[in-house]
């Protein structure tokens, strides 16, 4: 009782305090009458608002002692036979199961698939090697471009442009870093956010090449093994996918795909990232982040080393962006915002930074949720401010904390 | 070695031949670290060089530097703390490595075998320092003294030419100290390494090095054998002050 008193003045500001920010957002409504516009008081909210404020406030010690005993749910740690059973059997799963879902939710989960590829792509660079990247879709874009310029001026396939597309933007994270990348922490996030904000800026410009703000339309979806998904074949006498497999053609065949084709390059890349952490390049990234004056005193190059991780990533962002253009049939540059690097950022960041389990599982959350929750759609990025608080105040180490793997003494060689 | 209006380090000259174990010491601030930051490559000298085997090497930034074999540790140690013992020295083989991306990606046979030399001399290093039990230890838990070690370690496993203590022997007990006194000296009988120490413990510097070069305000004062030192005029007043 003495405590809850105690707390009676804290709890009353927070109460007021939310009283204060609620009332603009819920409690005055513009109405419209007529040609007549009218303030609407919605007090009801505001005061609802405040009285939980007021409650959670005044309860919190109390709370604390009650959650203490709830322990975050942690990875059990699994012998290597049942751990590698259980990939397995969700890698199973996740390739059959668009043979019976229904379309849109396939074609979401492509969605997330792509995203599970740029986060683990960023991944590298943010928490591998610790390099704050705030320009990452920049090379999304790079990616994407790549291919629908190809196709538009030479008329590429995807299966064509996407290495090239891959070792362009890797190309770009090289040039790019070789001169940011001696600046550290906040000074390099800054200039990465203008490098992003520049590509952007110049597909947006660059009218005679890229379309400008409208883009590039009517870019070809892959083909499977050089036969085309498509209900008539574009070129006179070829042969498309359908008929080749004597099936009645249908549009779901594509979604499908697509599906099993962003499965394949996220599992690539999980693949790819998964052996680097395992590889001297790795170790050498963790041991930059922990001491770089060390670094260079043993002869480690913090500039090769750093430049590494940013081409490898923007590398993953290129092959991505690529898939992205096939997907969307039209690129522009609204989809290259700032925002969505930031998206790419909060899933690393949500997953647990250098966490590859936490950075597909924030991934898939991150695209899923808002699809399940449209009727919330309005209060979409609320949530997603609210969420990220949350997690940064209960949770900032991620979802699933990293648990790098550490090399160990073979245990033969003991003596 | 001027920094601004400071003149931190002036007219030093230090000569280190092979597989000679030279000490600096001075008082604090008389600018022993800076010597070494400026040999070690983290500082570019304003003026005056710095020759490893006749070729000059000042300025070629810190890295290159320690890749042509002049290695350092550090007055506070510098491991990576939250890397077991075992991958500090991994880590610190990152210049030996000779397999690409590729042949690490797809584990070949080469990429395998040179894993497996990494590991050999890390394990020998490990047992030479006596730190085998703590391989699999994140070097920020161990013990002072096995830090310390595992510093040293780590600078010789890549082979230094040229080795820089920068106070070993701090923070260290008696037993330890005298430990590293036969370390250093075996370092330099096996392995064929010169050895240059800033140290303040006198029983180390006098009972290990070969030549002493004392420093005080930024300047050499005095240069010799430890006999020699011990009784120059001008190394009692620097450390007794005006009698």
């Amino acid at each position: 009782m003495q405590r809850l008193l105690l707390n009676l003045g804290p709890a009353l500001m927070a109460a007021v305090i939310t009283a204060l920010v609620v009332t603009p957002i819920f409690g005055l409504q513009l109405q419209r009458v007529g040609g007549q516009m009218s303030l609407e008081y919605h007090w009801s909210y505001v005061l609802w608002a405040a009285l939980i404020v007021f409650v959670v406030q005044l309860l919190k010690p109390a709370l604390k002692v009650a959650t203490k005993s709830i322990v975050f749910p942690r990875l059990p740690s699994l012998s290597p036979g049942v751990r590698n059973a259980l990939i397995f059997a969700t890698l199973l799963m996740a390739v059959s199961w668009p043979f019976f879902a229904g379309r849109n939710a396939v074609d979401i989960a492509t969605l997330a698939m792509i995203y599970v590829m740029l986060g683990l792509g960023l991944n590298i660079v943010v928490g591998f090697a610790g390099l704050l990247d705030l320009g990452f879709v920049g090379f999304y874009a790079v990616g994407a471009y790549t291919y629908a310029l190809l196709f538009h001026w030479a008329g590429w396939s995807f299966w064509e442009a996407l290495p090239l597309a891959g070792a362009v933007a890797a190309m770009f994270g090289f040039v790019l870093g070789f001169p940011v990348l001696r600046l550290r922490g906040d000074y390099l996030a800054i200039v990465t956010l203008g490098f992003g904000e520049i590509i952007r800026l110049l597909l947006i410009n660059l009218n005679d090449w890229t379309g400008g703000p409208d883009g590039i339309s009517g870019i070809p979806k892959p083909t499977v093994m050089g036969f085309e998904m498509t209900r008539n074949a574009s070129v006179e006498g070829g042969t498309t996918f359908h008929q080749l497999m004597g099936w009645e053609f249908s549009s779901v065949h594509m979604v499908i795909f697509l599906y099993l084709m962003a499965l394949m390059l996220a599992m690539v890349t999980l693949w790819i990232s998964n052996r680097l952490i395992r590889m001297p390049i790795g170790r050498a990234w963790e041991a930059l982040r922990e001491d770089e004056i060390a670094c260079r005193s043993l002869g480690l190059s913090p500039m090769r080393i750093k430049l590494s991780a940013f081409t490898l990533g923007a590398m993953f962002a290129g092959f991505g962006g690529a898939f992205f253009a096939a997907r969307q049939g039209i690129v522009n540059p609204e989809s290259f915002t700032f925002i969505e690097s930031a998206l790419i950022l909060a899933i690393v960041v949500l997953g647990g930074m250098g966490s590859q389990l936490g950075v597909i599982v924030a991934a898939i959350l991150i695209t899923v949720l808002p699809e399940l929750a449209r009727e919330f759609s309005e209060y979409r990025m609320l949530i997603f401010g609210l969420v990220m608080i949350l997690m940064m105040v209960w949770r900032p180490q991620g979802l699933f904390p990293v648990t790098r793997p550490q090399v160990q003494v073979p245990q033969k060689t003991v003596t | 070695m001027r920094f601004g209006g400071l003149l931190a380090v002036d007219s030093v000259n230090l000569e280190l031949s092979e597989k000679q174990i030279l000490a600096i010491i001075g008082p604090n601030g008389a600018g022993k670290t800076t010597v070494f930051n400026c040999i070690s490559g983290f500082y570019t000298p304003t003026s005056g060089n710095v020759l490893l085997q006749g070729q000059s090497i000042a300025g070629l930034g810190s890295h290159t530097v320690a890749r042509k074999g002049v290695v350092r540790t550090f007055q506070n140690v510098r491991l990576f703390k939250r890397m077991t013992a075992l991958e500090n020295l991994l880590v610190a083989q990152h210049q030996k490595n000779r397999a690409s991306v590729l042949a690490g990606l797809f584990n070949t046979p080469s990429f395998r075998r040179q894993e497996a030399e990494a590991m050999e001399r890390s394990l020998h290093w490990l047992d030479y320092m006596g730190l085998r039990e703590f391989a699999n230890r994140e070097a920020g838990n161990l013990a002072y003294g096995h830090q310390r070690r595992l510093e040293i370690a780590r600078c010789m496993i890549t082979e230094p030419k040229v080795l820089m203590l920068d106070e070993p022997a701090a923070g260290l007990n008696p037993q330890e100290k005298l430990d590293l006194q036969a370390l250093i000296r075996q370092l330099r009988d096996q392995y064929g390494v010169a050895i240059l120490l800033i140290e303040h413990d006198m029983g180390l510097v006098m009972g290990v090095s070969e030549r002493i070069t004392v420093m005080e305000y930024g300047k050499p004062i005095a240069h010799g054998t430890p006999e020699e030192v011990r009784n120059n005029e001008r190394v009692i007043k620097a450390y007794l002050g005006e009698a």
